[in-house]
């Protein structure tokens, strides 16, 4: 372990943190970490959610400010208070939120808050642009506006909003997180390019095969410290983990066979539209069966959420039908849930869970503690007025132990549990209603390794059951590894529903982006 | 290009005891003071005797007395208090309803006034002709209609078109008022045989009974504190509620019908301001008039969130408020000091109320500080 990086003899050093520490209240996020930066490599900067890579980042983006601690930019120290200090140290972030006006254009986003003349040249500032697109292999239209984009063209303007204010180091949040497998090849080949310009680059990343693929070198925190920096030649993904999570973990998803049960969910023609008129899902046809996952694939805003809310009753369909078959009475009931609401779904009994993406949003109530979370979706089942809520603590307890779920005790608001832990409070509840179809809304994202492989096996163990599980995710491994069935978004159409054990990424990548038939399908 | 760290910034706090919370409200309580006694020092008045005029003049030389009819009740001077106190509790119970939906209701004044709008007609029109259990039982009822409705025409309107809840609520206060003074010019309502815009007093028989002095408002108040408390921590309904304020989309992802949750408990919260007119034209006043709200739809607002939200505080908040009211009116006629200085010590006090709130959530991290911080760590 190197602690204390002595600086490099030949190459000069982009960036050197030394001994920096950062506490936010009583959590520390960041603990004498030390970085160092060579110009013109890209470093990969690895660690679970909450080791503190982005608040780390974040200070050297002048986002936040060190408790103690400095920073060498070119070997010189100095203090980064404000994003703008930071770019006129030459350095750039990509957040891994956008931060970009919508209803400006590619090349007005671009320059938006720079000291310009009293005129804005448009034709000359798109110039400009394109001049630093060709020269790292960008595709860009400066004149499009944001709100037409897709979310890699997004990420474009982005990059290049960094490079075009003379950013020399650039630090990337999680950048393939919302990309296709095709379009992170591109955006690596630009990476490259902008490498064997002399820039140096930072790439925040969880995804290890991508580590091994575009890194020089990997600096590696844990729980907000520093545990090495190594040469990503001469390492594995097996010891990448180790160092990552502090012992050895299994990297293979289990994907336990299970006989195919009876058909669950019997979808056809699901039609869906915005308010503002815009298709959103059209023709939608999948069947879901007991005993397996099926995979839901598509890039963000493909008509995920859409497909969720529609199931479950919280969005008025334009079209189509939802066949549900349950058990109630020891009958078993096919009915057409299409056009219920949410509140006439759960009257009816229908054991349908669902675990959303936003969920502290809509999942939890953020501010309640664990038992107001869990009596969330079964508190009219209690007689009378008043709620128990005696009753449902041992329940509770019984899930924090089950789910080995860390909280300080069944008083404390959810918002406050690592993200994890949110998710397991709410996958919890989710199962203890003893659903049979269960639908998850990227139910590991944001989540680190130990608690991912949790999920993965509390799903399989749904799956075990007889139970149908849809996994609406987004990294194509998993999904490949995790579940029986793959079927692909894409502009709200499904592009194909195939077996992952038969299929390749690639061409599951390619029916990301173009439905069936060939022809480009439409991204929002 | 180097930059020295910022003076002093502001952190959020992850918790705090609750015995912190406490001691720092009672240092807020001890700054207003001082700041308020140096007010009064600065415009030539002796502060300690200010202070002490106020508290004698709110509560009286002792709180409870024999009077000169040999009864046990609250002395004069406390039961004035105790009233406002009263109007402020219930008004903040109400408003707290539809607060912690995160509906912004500012209108309790007109809440009230429509209350009691209400149940002066059947006061009016009824008085001399039913018998007294009857006409307090619809009273009642109407002021609780009453209010709830003019509560419920709002929550219609967001719940339907979204419209701004703030601007709606306030603007109906207006209206109530207003239409108060076109009663007072109508035959049936105004004072019989003069031309003298004022609605006639209620008989007898409409009052409110009396406790140690004091309309029976007061205790059924204490209760409703009680009730709104266990509404919020053990009923279904009050679950729904602060899980539809938590987050709508929350509420409707759990099978909540959010636009009718949000239209009873608007009805509830306008329900109980209404029945805070009741008593304060049928206990209080014993009439209604353009000043039976007497802006104590706007002060709940501030009870209500002093004491965040929590009912059972509001029973202090409502009666420390009152005391400030009643002190206020006091020293003006002790000691001479104008109404606006009085208006000024009752807001700098109230400011440093509000103003700990942000202490107890936020602390301040100064550059020198963190350098001493350092050197210990170090």
């Amino acid at each position: 372990m190197e602690n204390n990086p002595s600086p490099a003899r030949a190459v000069q050093n982009a960036v050197e943190m030394r001994n920096i520490t950062k506490t936010f209240g009583s959590v520390v996020a960041n603990d004498k970490v030390c970085l160092m930066l060579r110009q013109g490599e890209i470093l990969a900067l690895l660690g679970e959610n909450g080791s503190g890579k982005t608040t780390l980042m974040n200070m050297l983006s002048g986002i936040y400010l060190q408790d103690s601690g400095e920073i060498l930019i070119c070997n010189k120290p100095v203090t980064i208070r404000s994003p703008k200090d930071a770019y006129a140290l030459g350095i750039g972030m990509i957040h891994q939120h956008f931060k970009l006006v919508d209803v400006l254009t590619a090349g007005e986003n671009i320059v938006l808050g720079l000291q310009g003349k009293r005129t804005l040249n448009r034709r000359e500032i798109n110039q400009k642009v394109r001049q630093i697109a060709q020269k790292y292999g960008f595709e860009i239209d400066p004149t499009k506006k944001v709100y037409n984009m897709a979310v890699s063209e997004k990420q474009t303007v982005e990059i290049i909003k960094a490079l075009y204010r003379g950013a020399e180091t650039l630090i990337l949040d999680e950048p393939t997180a919302v990309l296709t497998p095709q379009e992170t090849t591109k955006l690596f080949d630009v990476l490259r390019m902008m490498k064997a310009h002399g820039k140096s680059i930072i790439i925040i990343t969880h995804k290890l095969n991508e580590v091994m693929e575009i890194s020089d070198r990997v600096a590696i925190l844990r729980k907000g410290e520093y545990i090495a920096t190594v040469e990503t030649a001469a390492t594995t993904q097996q010891d990448l983990t180790e160092m990552m999570v502090g012992r050895r973990v299994k990297l293979e998803i289990d994907r336990p066979a299970c006989a195919r049960g009876e058909r669950k969910l019997h979808v056809t023609d699901l039609t869906c539209v915005s308010r503002e008129g815009v298709t959103k899902l059209s023709g939608v046809n999948f069947d879901a069966f007991g005993g397996e996952i099926l995979g839901v694939a598509g890039v963000a805003g493909s008509g995920q959420k859409e497909l969720c809310e529609a199931i479950t009753g919280l969005r008025q369909l334009a079209g189509g039908s939802i066949l549900y078959r349950y058990q109630k009475d020891a009958m078993t009931i096919e009915e057409n849930i299409a056009g219920m609401r949410a509140d006439q779904i759960a009257h009816r009994g229908v054991s349908l869970a669902f675990v959303p993406e936003d969920r502290l949003g809509m999942g939890l109530v953020a501010n309640m503690n664990i038992v107001d979370n869990v009596i969330l979706r079964s508190y009219q089942e209690n007689r009378g007025i008043l709620i128990n809520r005696k009753k449902y603590r041992p329940i509770c307890e019984k899930m924090i132990k089950d789910l080995d779920i860390v909280t300080p005790g069944l008083t404390t608001p959810v918002r406050r549990l690592s993200g994890g832990n949110v998710q397991k409070v709410l996958l919890g509840r989710e199962i203890l209603s003893l659903p049979q179809v269960l639908l998850c809304a990227y139910p590991v994202r944001g989540l680190d390794i130990v608690s991912s492989y949790r999920i993965y096996s509390l799903l399989n163990a749904e799956k075990e059951k007889g139970n149908a599980v849809i996994f609406i995710g987004e990294d194509l491994d998993v999904l490949m590894d995790l579940c029986d069935r793959v079927m692909v978004l894409c502009g709200g159409q499904v592009s194909g529903i195939v077996d992952p054990r038969t299929c390749t990424k690639e061409e599951i990548g390619l029916m990301m982006t173009r439905v069936g038939d060939g022809r480009e399908g439409e991204r929002a | 290009m180097i930059h020295q760290e910022p003076f002093v910034r502001v952190v959020k706090r992850t918790a705090i005891s609750k015995r912190k919370v406490m001691l720092f409200r009672l240092i807020a309580l001890a700054g207003a003071l001082l700041a308020g006694a140096l007010l009064v020092a600065l415009l030539g008045y002796d502060p300690i005797q200010m202070y002490s005029d106020m508290v004698s003049g709110a509560l009286g030389n002792s709180l409870l007395a024999v009077n000169r009819k040999g009864v046990l009740a609250f002395s004069t001077s406390s039961q004035a208090t105790l009233k406002i106190a009263t109007l402020l509790l219930v008004t903040a119970l109400g408003l707290t309803m539809a607060f912690k939906m995160r509906f912004w209701n500012i209108g309790g004044e007109g809440q009230i006034l429509v209350g009691a709008i209400s149940c002066s007609y059947i006061a009016i029109h009824y008085g001399e002709v039913w018998p007294q259990w009857l006409l307090l039982l619809v009273m009642f009822v109407v002021s609780c209609i009453g209010g709830g409705l003019y509560g419920l025409l709002p929550a219609l309107f967001k719940a339907r078109w979204g419209t701004n809840e703030t601007l709606f609520t306030l603007m109906l206060n207006y209206i109530a008022i207003h239409f108060i003074t076109y009663l007072q010019y109508q035959p049936t309502w105004q004072i019989p045989g003069t031309t003298f815009p004022k609605i006639r007093d209620f008989a007898a028989s409409t009052r409110l009974p009396m406790v140690l002095g004091v309309h029976v408002g007061w205790i059924i108040a204490l209760l409703l504190a009680v009730l709104v408390y266990l509404y919020f921590a053990k009923t279904k309904q009050g679950y729904e509620v602060s899980v539809v304020g938590e987050s709508a989309n929350t509420a409707r992802y759990a099978g909540m019908n959010v636009s009718r949750i949000i239209l009873r408990t608007m009805f509830i919260s306008g329900a109980i301001c209404g029945f805070a007119g009741f008593m304060q034209v049928s206990g209080a006043d014993g009439s209604l008039t353009t000043d039976t709200a007497s802006g104590a739809g706007f002060t709940s607002i501030t009870v209500a969130w002093l004491s965040g939200m929590n009912p059972l505080l509001m029973i202090i908040y409502s009666i420390f408020i009152a005391i400030l009211a009643r002190g206020a009116g006091r020293i003006q006629t002790t000691m001479g000091i104008p109404k606006s200085a009085a208006d000024m010590l009752i807001g700098i006090i109230l400011f440093f109320m509000l103003g700990v709130e942000f202490f107890i959530n936020y602390r301040l991290i100064f550059r020198a500080g963190r350098r001493g911080e350092e050197a210990k760590a170090v």
